[in-house]
């Protein structure tokens, strides 16, 4: 079965909140879904598939349809970490391209910030109560890992094999400011320089606090709806051109730490969608930390595996640059309630669509630098590099 | 009578059958990983069965030489974990073992700044409660 354009994004909203201390975690869903609904003219009447992902335990698909007074025929609540809303696109393309669904709600939500959760730092009871299991945090967590930790023996071992420089980590983290200083919502809009990054607080080495995200307030929601759906809906719609799932994880003691779930899931994407790395006009690449986007690009076959820091350097990544990745501001700037991969699905809708349009924020397609992106590529990632982790790879087009 | 309030604060392994075998050896002194009879492979972390070819024997426990090199590392300054947070900065690594599997392990007996990637190490066991004795590694003596 051909699922190119099998299914549509025609509505997304992305919750302006950083910092939401009275509201629940359900309440921000399902503020997002109107607002998603609301982008797309649709209504709840139009909703028969449910897809989230959330980090507290209580929130899984039958609770959230309690709360919503919703009652979807397809509820869907994998949870694969931050990326988990990549493969909730993939499994909704799916879905549609059946026939089982017309239109999919695909939303986020949480309190991570207000709730004084440590999502990089809390070690083992960042959830609260530490639940230890045989296998395999039995073999981890007492060592004292963290999140960021976990990604820290990444980056680590990368610069050991390749000399990536923590100056390119740092331009990173440098161009997402810049470009979260022009969105309104950002968390951290003012410039910082590499200097900055690398004289910030040593959190794990060798990443410092500005090499790691942000940790917001904060949801989202994207409506997905079939070929017919989509040509009745109020926006334009976004393509699901292609989609790529994969694991990546100790393989026994094995793994090879610099080979990411995005080798595997990328070729997928790539192949479905009939497309090249140079048809691409701009990514949405989630960056948890610095290395988690230079590594994402060596996987997804960008650059050669090592070239990574020579890839991410000079500005390619700036909206202006060769590769505009994160015109948000990303994690890094704009907001990371704990899992993000929700935004990169929201913020590449936007630019395919045009909502920049006139400002300095909108990218531009790489043919034609009047118009907008023609092709977006989303990578989301969940889990940690060092441990295990997945990653989806979602590629959009526009007419 | 009342027993002692538990000096370790860290975070204590969950044993389980799979597993004991690899923490009794821990309390001899000895570093258990597993090699499976059908197709050879070693595997690390333990579980009940071979995770490469899924062979309906279960592996076997071998002694490793408890030898092994720093595979990669980091100098954690911030977890705020019970236990965790009054050690930092502390190494946290894995640690390639000779028979070729890695494995998490903290380095210990040396300053976090003389750790590298490369760093010829070698198993040390600590007590951490009656029931429990957890394996770390220290730079190897020549
Ligand atoms: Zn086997």
């Amino acid at each position: 079965m051909d699922l190119r354009r099998a299914a549509a994004i025609v509505g997304v909203y992305e919750h302006p909140t950083r910092y939401a201390p009275d509201k629940s975690e359900q309440l921000i869903i399902a503020e997002s879904i109107i607002g998603a609904l609301n982008d797309a003219g649709l209504e709840k009447k139009d909703v028969d598939a449910l897809f989230v992902a959330a980090m507290p335990p209580g929130i899984t698909g039958y609770g959230l349809c309690d709360y919503l007074n919703l009652y979807p025929r397809w509820v869907d609540s994998t949870n694969v970490g931050g990326g988990s809303f990549e493969f909730h696109l993939s499994h909704a393309l799916t879905a549609i391209a059946a026939g089982r669904i017309q239109c999919a709600v695909i939303a986020y939500g949480s309190t991570a910030r207000s709730g004084g959760v440590a999502v990089g730092t809390g070690g083992a009871t960042r959830w609260g109560q530490a639940r230890i299991a045989p296998v395999p945090d039995s073999f981890e967590d007492i060592y004292g890992t963290t999140t960021v930790g976990l990604y820290a023996m990444v980056a680590q071992r990368h610069m050991h094999e390749y000399g990536t420089k923590p100056e390119q980590l740092a331009e990173i983290a440098v161009t997402m400011r810049y470009h979260a200083s022009m969105n309104p919502h950002a968390m951290y809009r003012d410039p910082i320089t590499v200097e900055d990054v690398l004289t910030s607080r040593m959190i794990s080495s060798p990443l410092h606090l500005l090499d790691c995200c942000v940790i917001s307030d904060g949801g989202g929601a994207v409506v997905v709806a079939s070929p017919s759906l989509a040509r009745s809906a109020k926006k334009k719609p976004v393509w699901v051109l292609g989609v790529g799932e994969s694991i990546a994880h100790q393989g026994g003691g094995w793994r090879d730490l610099m080979e990411m779930a995005a080798y595997q899931s990328a070729p997928q994407a790539f192949r479905m969608a009939g497309v090249t790395h140079q048809d691409v006009d701009m990514c949405m690449i989630y960056d948890s930390f610095t290395i988690t986007v230079l590594m994402t690009f060596e996987n997804l076959g960008f650059c050669k595996r090592g070239e990574g820091g020579a890839f991410v350097s000079g500005g390619r990544l700036r909206i202006d640059g060769e590769m505009p990745t994160n015109p948000d501001g990303g994690g890094l700037s704009s907001n990371h309630p704990g899992m993000r991969g929700i935004f990169l699905l929201i913020e590449a809708t936007k630019q395919l669509r045009g909502d920049y349009a006139g400002t300095p924020r909108q990218v531009h397609a790489r043919r034609n630098r009047s118009e907008p992106p023609s092709i977006a590529l989303c990578h989301g990632t969940g889990g940690a590099l060092g441990s295990r982790h997945s990653g989806g790879t979602v590629i959009l087009g526009r007419d | 009578m009342t027993t002692a309030p538990q000096q370790y604060k860290k975070l204590l392994p969950a044993i389980s059958g799979e597993t004991r075998p690899f923490w009794e050896a821990c309390k001899r002194g000895e570093l258990l990983i597993q090699r499976c009879a059908k197709c050879g492979k070693y595997q690390f972390y333990p579980r009940g069965f071979c995770s490469h070819c899924w062979a309906a024997e279960p592996p076997q426990w071998v002694k490793a030489s408890g030898k092994g090199k720093v595979y990669t590392f980091t100098i954690t300054y911030q977890n705020r974990s019970p236990g965790y947070a009054e050690e930092v900065p502390y190494v946290l690594a894995l640690v390639e073992l000779e028979e070729g599997v890695r494995m998490f392990t903290n380095i210990v007996d040396c300053k976090p700044q003389d750790v590298h990637i490369g760093m010829p190490v070698e198993v040390v066991f600590r007590k951490a409660t009656e029931e429990v004795t957890i394996p770390y590694f220290r730079p190897a003596k020549p």
